[in-house]
């Protein structure tokens, strides 16, 4: 279970989060949702360590992530695929995978996920030995929320997936997940601006807006309550 | 004919120093975007640390090769933890002005050691008489087989270890995109260390092979000067980003240097050097093997 207590975190002067407060159960997705600069990348980079909370408290399976250090994070089994993508495009598709997969003991089964990887996202496995900089930009999010899925998380991080991507990926991914969520028990926070297709897939949602938690509830209320859709959602 | 052969031959052996040196010079400012000028007080001091044991202590020029080696480790890891990560942060230039310090910092603590008008002479790991071709004497000795031999033979070591181990991965990755490589679990800090260490590991190794190449090249500054600024040409030749291209770049100055210095004059090496390098980015504005793709800096 992750929760997050009043979760404050500021750039400069500048609030960014505001005292957010939310819970994710096991084996559950949770949209968030909230226009341009809500806050919603700057709550999962807090939770993923990459920007210190001022204050408040994020915890993952017991442990306090407001004080583990980064590159701890991902040893908790959390991976987080941030926005804008994070591939190395220096490296080519099979080393980038190579390194989601850094932390997991059963080395042995590497090539099996790798190959895992290559199924559930078709256009990767032609691209495989080259360099990542030549990929679309479809293919480097697949190849970004591959390479989060090669360390096996139990928590997965997902801001803006469906960015630049054509409907019909966008739809696979979803499916995706829903899969991971229903048969390897995965836990999603899912940032989206595609306020639609992310209340398909979640099972809770909540919407931000500047830093604060203005609704949250099961997904399918939230895409149910008209005046929160035309102020907060846009459709 | 067989004086180009001999130019030739000559020009390969000293362009192995330079690629080494040139090498190492790449693996920091890929890992960290410095452009490390204390290499040359760094293979400057490790080098007098294998002078002193094998011509003062009559100690094994293996042995004092090896302690050489493990010194520039040392010298090369506490130099990025506490000089370089400082300063990581700040503007480009603070972290050239600290690489400066640290050269001029390791010339004077020579100097006070060693003496600073004193020039020294270290006897090369193998005769350097020439081999013979037939009734004619070649450029090209046992030693210079071995300075060959031992830099491919470090050069190919690191391509696999970076090409081929989940840990030159996690290097690589660590050096093109901290902040990715430690979401994903690369402690990022450690394999900056590691690359520090590792260059200045194969300064040291070059330090050691030019010192046994001239008669009175162990002095605080000078020759060693010469080596950082060829290995640097070579560098910049070979596009500053480029393992590879530090390798050619190195061969290919040290070949033309040998011939520029026997066809044209000997007296002033380090002017050609720039006209090479001048040549070259006139042709190629990001040296012969940069990756054109932009890059966030």
């Amino acid at each position: 279970m992750l929760t997050v207590e009043d979760l404050v975190t500021t750039y400069g002067a500048v609030r960014a989060l505001g005292g957010v407060t939310l819970t994710v159960e096991d084996g559950t997705v949770m949209a968030v949702l909230g226009a341009n600069g809500a806050g919603k990348t700057t709550l999962l980079r807090t939770i993923n360590g990459l920007v210190r909370a001022r204050s408040g408290r994020v915890t993952w399976a017991g442990r306090d992530l407001t004080r583990t250090r980064v590159d701890d994070v991902v040893r908790l089994g959390i991976a987080h695929v941030p926005e804008g993508r994070g591939v190395i495009t220096e490296l080519d598709v099979e080393d980038n995978l190579r390194l989601g997969a850094l932390w997991r003991r059963d080395r042995r089964e590497l090539q099996t996920s790798m190959e895992e990887m290559f199924t559930l996202f078709p256009p990767l496995a032609a691209r495989r030995g080259q360099s990542a900089d030549t990929l679309s930009g479809g293919e480097r999010q697949m190849l970004a929320i591959a390479r989060a899925l090669m360390s096996r998380p139990q928590l997965l991080l997902l801001d803006e997936p469906s960015l630049g991507l054509a409907p019909r990926i966008t739809a696979q991914i979803m499916a995706t997940l829903r899969r991971l969520r229903d048969e390897a028990g995965l836990t999603v926070v899912l940032v989206e601006q595609n306020a639609r297709g992310a209340l398909s897939v979640a099972d809770t949602a909540v919407v931000l807006n500047l830093g604060q938690v203005v609704a949250s509830g099961a997904a399918s209320d939230l895409a149910g309550d008209e005046k929160l859709r035309h102020a907060y959602l846009g459709f | 004919m067989f004086q180009f052969l001999n130019l030739t031959l000559n020009g390969v052996s000293t362009g192995m120093i330079y690629a080494a040196v040139a090498l190492a010079l790449v693996m920091i400012w890929r890992a960290t975007r410095i452009v490390n000028f204390a290499q040359g007080g760094m293979l400057m001091f490790t080098t007098f640390i294998a002078w002193e044991l094998t011509e003062q202590h009559n100690v094994n020029y293996w042995v004092a090769l090896a302690v050489a080696i493990a010194a520039g480790l040392v010298i090369g890891a506490v130099a990025e933890r506490f000089l370089v990560r400082p300063v990581e942060n700040g503007p480009p230039l603070n972290a050239v002005i600290v690489t400066l310090g640290l050269l001029i910092f390791l010339q004077a603590l020579a100097g006070m050691i060693w003496g600073n008008g004193q020039a020294y002479s270290y006897s090369p790991g193998f005769s350097i008489i020439g081999y013979r071709a037939g009734s004619r004497t070649l450029l090209f000795s046992p030693n210079d087989l071995y300075i060959v031999i031992a830099v491919t033979a470090v050069v190919l070591f690191l391509y696999v270890l970076f090409q081929r181990t989940s840990l030159g991965l996690q290097m690589r990755a660590a050096a093109f995109s901290p902040e990715v490589a430690r979401m994903l679990g690369v402690r990022v800090g450690r394999l900056l260390t590691a690359g520090w260490a590792l260059a200045a590991a194969l300064g040291a190794l070059a330090g050691v092979l030019a010192a046994g190449t001239q008669p009175g090249y162990v002095t605080p500054s000078g020759p060693f000067d010469s080596l950082l600024v060829f290995g640097f040409t070579a560098a910049v030749i070979g596009g500053l980003d480029s393992p590879v291209g530090a390798v050619v770049g190195g061969l290919l100055l040290g070949i033309l240097l040998s011939y520029a210095g026997s066809y044209i004059s000997n007296n002033i090496p380090t002017m050609y050097a720039f006209l090479i390098l001048l040549a070259v980015l006139m042709v190629r504005p990001n040296g012969l093997f940069s990756r054109t793709t932009a890059r966030r800096v």
